[in-house]
C-alpha cells in the first residue's frame, strides 16, 4: 500500500528513460533538396552546381575544406613545393576507392590527362592549361609525356607548372582534379553516366541510388581513409524544382534544410520565414554586378559609367528586397578572398550628389543634354529576382538623373547570346568564384563581357600571375581592382550571401568559400 | 474501315514528319546553343565541343543525319545530361506522367459526368447551380492555384498527404487532383448541356410513358448520346493532360516527362527537344485517331459514313 505512489514515479522515470534512449538513437540520415538533376557525375565534366556538390560528397581531390573551413590535406598527405611555386610533389596517403583498390598516383595523372585530350570534350580543359606543356599539347605543340604531370611511382605525384600559382592547393581540391577510378574507366567508359557497381568514388559517402530527376542517396563510404570523422550514415536529396514547395516540405517536417547552396528560399516569403524561422545567411565569394557596353555609346564614357554606378543605393536594394543580410558591393572582388581586407572603396553607395556631378560632366563631354541623350536599356535574364532589383535600380536612375530607363528581361540562352555578341547596352551579371582567389574575379574573363581593356591593368595581372612574393601579389591585384573601380566598366552591386534555413539539430556544416558544402562534418543531434 | 485506318495512318506520319523538320528548324532559329554559357570558353574548347556533338556541321546535314535516326528508331544522345539518351529519357520519364495523367483523366471523367448529370436532371435548381458555379471556379483557377491549395490544407494542415514527391499512391493524389480540376469542369458543362437539350427530345418523353426510372433512362438513352461530345474532347484532352502536366509535376517534385521537356528548350538540348515534341506529337495524333475510331462503336451512323 505504501509503494502505490511510487509506481507513476517509476513508470514516468522508464518513459523518461525509454524517451532519452529513443532519442539517443537518432538516426544519421540527413534530407536536403538538390533542386535540380545532375548533368554529369564524372568529376572531369561536370560543371553545374549540383554535380559539384554531389561530386565533393563522393571524391576528394589532393586537398579538401577541412573543419576549420580552412584547406586541409585529402588523399595527399604532404606536399613539397619548390621555392619558383612551380613544382609540387604531392605523397599520396594509403587510401583506398570505395570498392577497396587501392588510389594511386596514376589515378589523378590519367584523370587529369584524360581531360586534356581533345577527343573527350570537357569543358574545363582550358583550366589545365596552367600546368606545363598543357596548353601545347592541346595545340599539338608537345606530347603527353611532356605535359607537366609525372606519377613517380604509385604513392608520389609531380606536378609542374607553367607559371607560379599560389593558389595551386586550392585548385587541386575542386571537382575537375578529382581523381577516377582508371581501373574502372578503362573497362567502362561509362561507369559515371548512372548507379551501378561501377560508380566507384573515394569520398566520405558513395552513390546508393541514383533515380533520375527524383532523387539521390548516398550512404557512409565504409573504405574512406577518414571514415571515424563521418557520422551521417545517409544523405537523402530529393529532386523538387519548386522553392516554395521546398519550403513546406521543410515546414511539414519532410525536409532538414531549405534553401542555398542547392537551392533558394522563394524572394516573397522572405519577410514571413524572417518573422517564422531562424533564417541563416553565409557570406560567399559571390558578386552580383552590372555591366556596361565600354565599346557602344554612350557607355564608351567613364563619367557616365562612373555615375550611374554611384547612383546605386546598394544598402536600400538589400534591405528591402534581397533581406538576406547581403554587403554593398563597392568593390569587384569580394572579401572573403582577400588574405587582407581591403580599405574604403573610392566611392559612396548611393552618392547621389557625385552622381549627379558626374552625370552633368558626362552629357558636357559628349555634348548632349539628358533631352537628346539616346535611350538607354537595362537587360537581364528573366527572373523575378532580378526584375524586382532592375525596377528599383530604374527608380534610382530616375530620381538621380530624371531620365527614363527601359528594361528588357529576355530568356537565359537568349540574353548570354547577346551578351556574347555585345549587342547591349547594361546587363545584369554575377558569378561565383570558381577557385578561392581573387584571380578568380581579375583574370582575362574582365574583359570579355564588357569589352573594356587597359593596358596598365593587363600589365599588374601579368606580372601578379608570375611573382611568387604572395604579398606583392596582392599588392599587384589591388592595384589592377582600383583600375577597375575606377574606369567602371562593371558597377558592382552586393556581395552574396547564402541565405537559408537548417533545423536546430542540423549541426557541424561547413560551407567553402567558393560555395561548396561539405558533407563530411555534418551530423544530427539529438533531438526528440 | 481499314481504307479509312490506312488514310489516318498515312496522314499521323505525315504530320509527324512536318512536326520533326518545323520543330528542327525552328530549334536552330532560337538564339543560343547546349553550350552557351555566363562563363566564357576559350573559342577553341568551344569548336571542340560543338565537333564532339556533331554541331559544327552544316545545318541541313544535321537535319538529314537526325531523319535517319527517326526512321532507325534512335533518337539519339542528350547534349546536356552526359550519358543519357533521349530513349531513357522518355521511358523513363512518360510512364510516370502517364499514371498521374490517366489518374486525374479518370477522376476528371467520374467527376464532370456525375456532375453534369446531377445538373442536369436538376436543371434551374440549386443543385445544377452549385454544380455550375464549381464549374466556373475549376474552369477559371489555374492548376498551380489549386495545387498550393490542396498541398496547405491536405499536407500542411490536415496531415493527410505528403507536400510532394513521387512513389506512392498517396503521393499521387494532390497532383492528380490539381490535374483535374479544369477538365472535370468542362467535363461538367458540357455534359450538362447535351444533356439537357437530350432530355428534352421525344423518345425520352417515350421512355418515361414507358414507366422506366430516371436512373434507366439516363443510362439507357441519355448519357449514349449526350457523351459523343465529350469523347470528342477526350483525345485532345488525353494529350493535353499528358503533355500540360509540366507545372503540376514541377510543383510536386514528379520525375515525369513535362520537366524534361521544358527544360531541355531551356538547356537547348537539341535531341532531348526533338525527341520530346516527337513523342507528344505522336501521343496527340494517336489519341484522336483513337477517338475517331471510338466514334464508330458509339454512333453507328458514322461507321456506315467511312
Amino acid at each position: 500500500m505504501k509503494l502505490n505512489f511510487l509506481i507513476p514515479i517509476l513508470l514516468l522515470g522508464f518513459s523518461c528513460q525509454k524517451g532519452s534512449e529513443a532519442s539517443k538513437k537518432i538516426p544519421q540520415e540527413l534530407r536536403m533538396n538538390l533542386h535540380g538533376e545532375p548533368l554529369c557525375l564524372d568529376p572531369r565534366k561536370a560543371n553545374d552546381v549540383t554535380s559539384i556538390n554531389v561530386l565533393g560528397a563522393c571524391f576528394e581531390g589532393l586537398m579538401r575544406l577541412g573543419e576549420d573551413r580552412s584547406l586541409a590535406f585529402g588523399v595527399a598527405k604532404e606536399v613539397k613545393v619548390s621555392e619558383d611555386l612551380k613544382t609540387y610533389i604531392f605523397s599520396l596517403r594509403n587510401a583506398t576507392w570505395s570498392d577497396g583498390v587501392p588510389i594511386t598516383a596514376f589515378d589523378f595523372m590519367d584523370s587529369w590527362l584524360s581531360i586534356l585530350d581533345p577527343s573527350f570534350a570537357s569543358e574545363f580543359a582550358h583550366e589545365l592549361f596552367i600546368i606545363k606543356n598543357a596548353k601545347a599539347y592541346r595545340e599539338g605543340k608537345a606530347t603527353k609525356e611532356e605535359i607537366g604531370i609525372k606519377a613517380i611511382d604509385n604513392q608520389t605525384l609531380e606536378v609542374q607548372l607553367e607559371y607560379p600559382i599560389p593558389y595551386f592547393l586550392d585548385l587541386v581540391s575542386i571537382g575537375y582534379f578529382y581523381p577516377v577510378p582508371s581501373h574502372i574507366a578503362k573497362s567502362n567508359p561509362l561507369w559515371a553516366k548512372k548507379y551501378s557497381k561501377d560508380f566507384v568514388g573515394n569520398g566520405p559517402f558513395k552513390l546508393a541510388e541514383w533515380q533520375h530527376y527524383n532523387e539521390i542517396t548516398l550512404i557512409k563510404n565504409e573504405a574512406y581513409w577518414d571514415k571515424d570523422k563521418v557520422k551521417l550514415q545517409k544523405i537523402y536529396l530529393p529532386i523538387i524544382q519548386d522553392v516554395s514547395t521546398e519550403l513546406s516540405m521543410y515546414e511539414n517536417g519532410e525536409l532538414d534544410w531549405a534553401g542555398a547552396p542547392f537551392s533558394s528560399l522563394p524572394l516573397d516569403a522572405i519577410p514571413t520565414i524572417i518573422k517564422k524561422h531562424t533564417l541563416e545567411t553565409f557570406p560567399v565569394a559571390g558578386v552580383y554586378y552590372y555591366v556596361f557596353n565600354v565599346q557602344k555609346h554612350p557607355f564608351n564614357n567613364r563619367h557616365l559609367r562612373m555615375a550611374f554606378a554611384l547612383a546605386i543605393q546598394r544598402q536600400t536594394i538589400i534591405d528591402n528586397i534581397l533581406q538576406g543580410k547581403q554587403e554593398p558591393a563597392l568593390w569587384f572582388v569580394p572579401p572573403v578572398l582577400w588574405k587582407e581586407k581591403r580599405e574604403n572603396s573610392t566611392f559612396k553607395d548611393g552618392d547621389l550628389i557625385e552622381a549627379k556631378k558626374l552625370f552633368n560632366l558626362a552629357l558636357k563631354e559628349m555634348g548632349k543634354t539628358k533631352e537628346t541623350l539616346e535611350p538607354i536599356t537595362l537587360s537581364y535574364n528573366t527572373s523575378e529576382g532580378h526584375h524586382k532589383i532592375a525596377q528599383a535600380i530604374q527608380q534610382q536612375w530616375k530620381e538621380a538623373f530624371g531620365i527614363d530607363v527601359k528594361l528588357e528581361n529576355k530568356e537565359w540562352k537568349v540574353f548570354l547570346d547577346e551578351l556574347n555578341k555585345h549587342e547591349f547596352q547594361v546587363a545584369r551579371l554575377g558569378g561565383i568564384a570558381s577557385y578561392n582567389d581573387p584571380m578568380s574575379f581579375l583574370d582575362e574573363g574582365v574583359s570579355s563581357r564588357s569589352l573594356w581593356t587597359n593596358k596598365a591593368y593587363t600589365k599588374l595581372i601579368e606580372k601578379a600571375a608570375i611573382t611568387s612574393d604572395p604579398k606583392r601579389r596582392e599588392y599587384d591585384l589591388k592595384n589592377a581592382e582600383d583600375l577597375l573601380i575606377e574606369d567602371m566598366p562593371y558597377a558592382p552591386i552586393y556581395f552574396y550571401t547564402y541565405s537559408y534555413l537548417k533545423k536546430p539539430y542540423v549541426k557541424g556544416v561547413k560551407i567553402s568559400n567558393t560555395g561548396h558544402f561539405e558533407f563530411k562534418y555534418t551530423y544530427l543531434e539529438t533531438h526528440d | 474501315m481499314t481504307k479509312f485506318l490506312l488514310k489516318k495512318c498515312s496522314s499521323l506520319f505525315f504530320s509527324l514528319f512536318l512536326v520533326a523538320t518545323l520543330t528542327f528548324f525552328l530549334m536552330h532559329a532560337i538564339p543560343g546553343d547546349p553550350f552557351t554559357q555566363d562563363k566564357a570558353i576559350p573559342e577553341e574548347i568551344m569548336q571542340a565541343l560543338k565537333h564532339h556533338y556533331g554541331l559544327d556541321q552544316p545545318l541541313f546535314v544535321q537535319y538529314l543525319h537526325y531523319l535517319k535516326g527517326i526512321v532507325t528508331f534512335d533518337l539519339g544522345p542528350s547534349f546536356k545530361y552526359e550519358g543519357r539518351t533521349v530513349a531513357d529519357i522518355i521511358t523513363q520519364g512518360f510512364p510516370i506522367s502517364l499514371t498521374l495523367g490517366l489518374e486525374s483523366l479518370a477522376i476528371a471523367v467520374f467527376l464532370g459526368v456525375t456532375l453534369g448529370t446531377l445538373a442536369s436532371f436538376n436543371h434551374l435548381k440549386w443543385q445544377d447551380q452549385m454544380v455550375m458555379f464549381f464549374a466556373v471556379l475549376g474552369v477559371s483557377l489555374p492548376s498551380f492555384i489549386i495545387a498550393t491549395f490542396l498541398q496547405y490544407l491536405f499536407s500542411m494542415k490536415l496531415e493527410i498527404f505528403p507536400v510532394a514527391r513521387w512513389g506512392t499512391f498517396s503521393q499521387s493524389v494532390l497532383p492528380a487532383l490539381s490535374l483535374a480540376m479544369l477538365p472535370a469542369a468542362f467535363i461538367a458543362r458540357l455534359t450538362r448541356s447535351n444533356m439537357v437539350e437530350v432530355l428534352q427530345q421525344d423518345y425520352i418523353q417515350t421512355a418515361r410513358a414507358k414507366g422506366l426510372n430516371t436512373f434507366q433512362i439516363a443510362i439507357k438513352h441519355v448519357l449514349r448520346n449526350a457523351l459523343l461530345p465529350v469523347v470528342s474532347f477526350l483525345g485532345p484532352l488525353t494529350a493535353a493532360i499528358l503533355t500540360g502536366s509540366f507545372v503540376i509535376e514541377k510543383i510536386f517534385g514528379i520525375p515525369g516527362l513535362g520537366g524534361w521537356f521544358v527544360q531541355s528548350v531551356v538547356n537547348r538540348d537539341y535531341t532531348v527537344i526533338m525527341g520530346t515534341t516527337l513523342f507528344y506529337s505522336a501521343c496527340l495524333m494517336f489519341c484522336v485517331l483513337l477517338v475517331d475510331i471510338l466514334y464508330c462503336f458509339i454512333d453507328p451512323r458514322i461507321k456506315k459514313e467511312m
